[in-house]
């Protein structure tokens, strides 16, 4: 009798065991049977299905705000269900698709590049999507977007980190990112910046401007003085960051308190904010801005190629892609998706010289992004390693 | 004496079957039966523990191609050199130390009297109550206490609230904040312990030492504190490992602070490079086993 207990203990740590081996082993299995491969020739059957990594606020199913949503259609008109995964930082989503989970990914310039030279997204055959007719000639194959000529992907929208403040503090509206740099000591405490190494290009961008003596050209091209410009400048403004953020939920709730009161955010983060009643305004400062320029991409070895074509054909419609970039507060990729909102010319969609004024994020490489070729730039890992230091 | 013996009853007639082999089988075979028992477990632990954390070891002496983010194979002790010689990796260590002294000393603080109450002065049905009290926190998530946290603390929560018509203020998002939300967090894991060491010493004790004309100060000092000392270095061990290796509470209410869960962190899920992140994580590893050999004499090993 004393035994009983024990044994059925043990029966269930067996259980367990069991179960944790079959997990284990299902997990083992899932991740082969991918890598590189070409593009698909033609298409076949929805699977039912498919898996999709994005950005906040790019795959809205109407559960956030019943207005917003331009995934029902597509599952009725597909019978494709999808299932959607956000990210915070570029880095994330490179990680992330290492898993081998999802089928379709939407990532910005600095994460394409390193995700097609990990071989873990497939060239994209665009005669399969036909809404690819309609996206803006400057936008299609741009190098963060194809390589050797060969398209990996669909334009989504572009826009600008911009400068957000509460109307409250800083009553003057700025005109310049001085708020967050030379003059962040008057709002010490309560700055904030994007938690990520991309960041730091934002600081260059700002000494381009006011440090013209360094001779910074592109802020994804800083050879080592530039770089340490920039990165002393960043570690001077830690002293007044209150929080770094990474989680745009995050920074809605700190400007919310009051926690924050200056910094860089997105334009959907503003949305959020308005409409709910916070005092917060965003601008886009003098010197430019840093941006970026997204691309729905189709993940090695999906599981559901067809599905994921298709979602690539819906978001490039003009409807969806329409009501996807105004929420996110871009500007659009399809010219005909002005016909379906109102703000395009606030966003410049379709000005090819405005938008040459964001600098894209793009990975940063050693071999200099804007044609130097008499010193070496310095690499993303080496942006990354600084990045820990600045923020010490 | 077979007289005494009682009428047998007969039988069931035996079934032939596996089960029915088998245990006739595992009866007869202790060592077979031991096997069994023991294969699955053991394979848990040695698989999915050691050689995962052995698998963490190894890592750590890899490096990653910077571009593509693939793990190259080679050899090299970089990654522990970057760690050891690092001025960033030292600053973190320290300040991720000195939180987890602080939360341990500010969670032995609180818990001492509760437990002490709980165990000594409390009637039953009280106690009871209180050690319901006291795991009931423990039923709600990790993430929402934290959270919870940061509103409390932040510039308009109910902190600045109830204490600026007294001149104070919120300390805000930072360490201060991370430290009170660790202690609030590892709490119950401190009471109970003590707890625990406090029941096991006999009331007799204390009466013993009344008797004897010792007051309440030197009775807990002499008495009681040496009884329950291995209890409480037992708390601590929760309290000061589990805070080592926080990076999330310190995400949510740390303000821009880092501690070496974060370093991790950001190695693994922002810079993917599981090498280096490896060779941080072996720091709290080390540091912990260092704690665990100090305090193994103490005996508080058996009252975890």
């Amino acid at each position: 009798m004393k035994r009983n207990p024990l044994t059925a203990r043990s029966g269930a740590t067996v259980g367990l065991a069991i179960a944790s081996i079959a997990v284990l082993t299902a997990c083992g299995t899932q991740s082969g049977g991918s890598g590189g491969g070409d593009a698909a020739e033609e298409l076949g059957e929805m699977e039912g299905q498919v898996s999709i990594l994005a950005w906040p606020g790019y795959v809205e199913d109407g559960s956030n705000d019943p207005a917003v949503d331009w995934v029902s259609s597509f599952e009725e008109e597909t019978g494709c269900e999808v299932t959607s995964k956000t990210y915070g930082t570029s880095d994330e989503a490179v990680n992330l698709m290492k898993s081998g989970d999802y089928d379709v990914v939407v990532a910005s310039g600095d994460a394409t590049l390193r995700l097609i030279a990990a071989e873990d997204v497939v060239p994209v055959n665009t005669d399969l999507i036909p809404n690819y007719e309609g996206i803006y000639d400057f936008l299609k194959d741009k190098e963060w977007n194809s390589v050797d000529g060969e398209s990996y992907g669909v334009p989504h929208g572009y826009g600008a980190n911009l400068l957000m403040y509460n109307t409250e503090v800083v009553t003057e509206a700025p005109t310049s990112w001085d708020v967050v740099f030379d003059r962040a000591g008057e709002f010490t405490g309560k700055v904030t910046a994007y938690d990520s190494p991309i960041y730091i290009a934002d600081a260059a961008v700002y000494l381009m401007a006011h440090q013209p003596e360094l001779g910074i050209e592109n802020p994804y091209a800083l050879d080592e003085e530039q770089f340490q410009a920039a990165v002393d400048l960043l570690k001077e403004q830690r002293q007044h960051v209150g929080e770094y953020w990474s989680d745009y939920l995050k920074e809605i709730q700190a400007f919310q308190t009051g926690d924050s009161v200056v910094g860089t955010t997105w334009q959907v983060i503003q949305n959020v904010l308005e409409s709910e009643g916070a005092s917060t305004g965003v601008v886009l400062p003098e010197e430019g801005a840093t941006g970026w320029s997204d691309t729905w991409m189709i993940a090695a070895g999906a599981e559901n190629p067809n599905c994921a074509y298709a979602w690539l054909d819906h978001i490039a419609s003009p409807e969806a892609n329409a009501a996807a970039t105004s929420y996110f507060g871009e500007a659009p990729s399809n010219d005909a998706a002005c016909e379906f909102r109102e703000d395009c010319e606030a966003y410049h969609a379709g000005d090819a010289d405005y938008a040459s004024q964001i600098w894209y994020w793009t990975t940063p490489i050693a071999e200099c992004v804007d044609g130097r070729t008499d010193v070496e730039c310095v690499d993303y890992a080496a942006w990354t390693a600084a990045w820990q230091e600045i923020k010490g | 004496m077979t007289t005494n013996a009682p009428t047998r009853h007969p039988l069931p007639a035996r079934r032939a079957g596996f089960a029915r082999k088998g245990s006739a089988f595992l009866a007869t075979h202790p060592r077979a039966r031991l096997a069994f028992l023991l294969t699955a477990p053991l394979f848990w632990l040695v698989v999915v523990y050691v050689v995962a954390l052995a698998l963490l070891l190894v890592t750590a002496f890899w490096s990653v191609d910077s571009f593509t983010g693939e793990i190259t194979t080679e050899w090299t002790m970089d990654n522990i050199i970057t760690v050891l010689t690092g001025s960033l990796y030292q600053t973190v260590t320290l300040r991720t130390l000195g939180v987890a002294l602080a939360v341990t000393i500010v969670d032995v603080l609180l818990a001492l009297p509760i437990a002490f109450y709980m165990a000594k002065v409390a009637s039953p049905r009280m106690q009871r109550i209180l050690v319901i009290l006291v795991l009931t926190p423990l039923w709600a998530s990790y993430l929402v206490k934290a959270y919870a946290w940061r509103s409390v603390l932040s510039q308009d929560g109910i902190l600045e609230w109830l204490v600026s018509p007294f001149g104070g203020h919120t300390p805000g998002y930072g360490l201060p904040a991370t430290i009170i939300t660790l202690s609030y967090l590892w709490l119950p894991y401190v009471i109970l312990p003590i707890y625990a060491g406090l029941e096991r010493v006999p009331d007799s004790l204390l009466e013993a030492s009344g008797d004897l004309g010792g007051r309440a100060w030197p009775t807990i000092r002499l008495v009681v504190f040496p009884l329950v000392l291995p209890a409480i270095i037992a708390g601590t061990i929760f309290s000061f490992s589990l805070s080592l290796g926080d990076y999330i509470t310190v995400n949510i209410v740390g303000g821009a602070s880092q501690m070496l869960g974060n370093l991790v962190y950001t190695n693994v899920g922002a810079a993917n490079n599981l090498p280096l992140a490896s060779a941080i994580a072996l720091i709290p590893i080390v540091i912990i086993f260092g704690y665990l050999f100090l305090v193994r004499r103490t005996g508080a090993l058996d009252n975890l």
